[in-house]
């Protein structure tokens, strides 16, 4: 990579959060706490049966909320701040911008991303193949949600907007698709609904590495298929159909 | 440095015009002033020319690259502080720069060296550790301008960089602005008039997204009716004349605008009368008065220069 290109990804990190989890560290509880309220409701609500489910339905939480916080984030930084405006301004493009952004949302999310991966050691039962395919999963719907949360905000012009769209993305992709359960728990008709959200297919691919799910090749396959074609959807609007530069 | 627009104007969502058909060519090193009433468009003409809004139509160049299509090329070129910029409340001044300049491909190590540099031009090295929320309004405003000045950027826009500045920061931040504009090209919007004048070695008025005039004070001073200000400190001084425009500032003083034959046509009778009086040109803001205030018109002077 440019040496160029390096810096201008390290400034995002660092702005975003590295200085930000150093100055305000009750964030870094925020984000633990989200997804282990629902585990901890789930586990007991099933008499623990449910734990390995709903511990890898936590990590795909924590990729969601990466996007959405990002939106967040950036929507702050760009109406409130101005920054967005001098990043535009400047040598950076939008592209070189996302990719430093998400990276300082997994460096935000670190401390809850350890807790979890060894919450999912501990709990979960899993092939190294299996483990290998719930890595490439997440990666899948971490790069959704990022491009998701990039593009809406650029469309944002003020903060309280981006609240509503996040307030909205986040039950919607992530608490009431099952997630933190497994998708043979809803009733027929309605399992179609929840297919309209590309974390069930996360979910899906998920849910059959852990046994709580199991699916044909061929229905694996096609998860697979559709998750990474809404993903590039998305990253390609984020990539060539955000305002980055407004009009 | 260039500057070139040609039919430049913008319509925010199809209502408001805020530029209309602006043909401007600014080719030099130094201070190009942008001076207008509120809402003129000033921000908008920056915010253009700087790549961060799309015209509705007509173009803009900067170093003869279109803004439009060359707009990667040109922020090689650019640096600006918006109008509305704030240093982000949870990083110190020298994280504020210092990442600025990583965003612009300084490695982590040189923008730390040119960011601590950039501080201490501008007087706030002592802050330099502290958070950014600690900073005052005017200390913040600083801090912006020197987060762009640190970059190496030939060509900086500057919108209202010293509103909330005190008198003697403002001052400071003249001399830094005169020292680093001979090989620049700052695009500064301001409704300081003084400064306007101190700074720019061009000015562009507009009103109403439309370009009122341009050029050096001289210039502008040449091309209104009344260049010359007469002050006459007196309790006694009346006078009643429809060429000239009279105006009492207070009990004891009171300005005359006029021609330079009318104002010194007067000189006469103020010595008789033994009155204490001082003729000077008019400044900027007299200028500004006579161009955009109460419908005072202004010469149907097309000629360019002066
Ligand atoms: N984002 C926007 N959406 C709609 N209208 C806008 C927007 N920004 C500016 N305008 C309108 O465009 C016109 C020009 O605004 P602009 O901000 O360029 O003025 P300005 O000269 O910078 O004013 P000021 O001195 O107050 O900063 C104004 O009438 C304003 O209402
Ligand atoms: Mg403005």
């Amino acid at each position: 990579m440019k040496r160029r290109i390096r810096s201008q990804i390290m400034a995002s990190i660092l702005v975003n959060s590295i200085y930000a989890m150093i100055n305000y560290p009750v964030i870094l509880i925020n984000t633990l706490l989200a997804p282990l309220a629902i585990l901890a409701v789930v586990t007991f609500a099933s008499k623990g049966t449910l734990l390995p489910v709903a511990a890898v339905g936590a990590l795909i939480m924590n990729m969601v909320s990466s996007g959405t916080s990002l939106q967040q984030d950036l929507s702050h930084l760009k109406n409130d701040m101005r920054l967005q405006d001098m990043i535009v301004s400047s040598p950076t493009t939008s592209l070189v911008y996302i990719v430093g952004m998400a990276v300082s949302e997994i460096v935000y999310s670190i401390p809850t991303l350890a807790f979890l991966i060894v919450l999912n050691v501990i709990f979960v039962k899993i092939t190294v193949i299996g483990g290998l395919i719930i890595f490439l999963d997440m990666a899948t719907i971490f790069t959704f949600s990022i491009s998701l949360g990039f593009f809406l905000s650029t469309f944002t012009s003020d903060i309280i907007q981006s609240w509503g769209f996040s307030g909205i993305l986040s039950p919607l992709l992530t608490t009431i698709p099952p997630v933190y359960y497994p998708i043979t728990y809803i009733p027929y008709p309605y399992r179609y609904l929840a297919y309209l959200s590309p974390t069930t297919y996360a979910s899906e691919i998920a849910q059959s590495q852990t046994g709580f799910y199991s699916s044909s090749t061929s229905s694996f396959v096609l998860a697979w298929i559709i998750l990474i074609s809404i993903t590039a959807v998305l990253t390609y609007l984020a990539l060539k159909r955000s305002r980055w530069r407004e009009i | 440095m260039r500057i070139k627009t040609i039919e430049l104007s913008k319509t925010y969502e199809k209502k408001s015009r805020a530029l209309e058909n602006l043909s401007i060519d600014v080719n030099m090193n130094g201070i190009f002033s942008i001076i207008g009433r509120n809402g003129a468009g000033k921000t908008t003409f920056v915010r253009i020319l700087s790549t961060e809004l799309l015209p509705t139509s007509g173009s803009g160049y900067i170093n003869d690259k279109d803004v439009i299509d060359q707009a990667e090329e040109v922020r090689q070129e650019i640096a600006v502080v918006p109008q509305e910029a704030r240093p982000l409340p949870w990083l110190t001044p020298l994280q504020t720069v210092s990442s600025y300049l990583m965003w612009r491909g300084y490695s982590y190590r040189e923008a730390k060296e040119k960011g601590k540099e950039a501080l201490r031009e501008l007087g706030l090295e002592d802050k330099e550790g502290e958070k950014s929320r600690k900073l005052s309004g005017g200390q913040k405003r600083k801090l912006m301008v020197a987060t762009v000045i640190s970059s190496e950027a030939p060509i900086v826009f500057l919108d209202e960089p010293t509103t909330g500045l005190d008198y003697l920061s403002r001052k400071e931040l003249w001399q830094l602005l005169s020292r680093m504009k001979k090989d620049r090209l700052i695009i500064l919007t301001t409704h300081y008039l003084e400064e306007a004048e101190i700074l720019g070695d061009q000015i562009m008025i507009l009103d109403h997204g439309k370009l009122v005039d341009m050029g050096n004070i001289e210039d502008l001073r040449a091309k209104v009716k009344l260049p010359y200000v007469l002050k006459v400190f007196s309790e006694d001084f009346k006078l009643e004349d429809n060429e000239l425009q009279v105006h009492p500032v207070s009990e004891r003083e009171t300005f005359v605008y006029g021609s330079a034959s009318k104002i010194y046509g007067l000189v006469p009778y103020l010595v008789t009368k033994k009155m204490k009086f001082t003729v000077e040109e008019a400044s900027l803001s007299n200028i500004f008065e006579q161009y955009l205030g109460n419908g005072e018109e202004v010469e149907e002077n097309e000629k360019e220069d002066s």
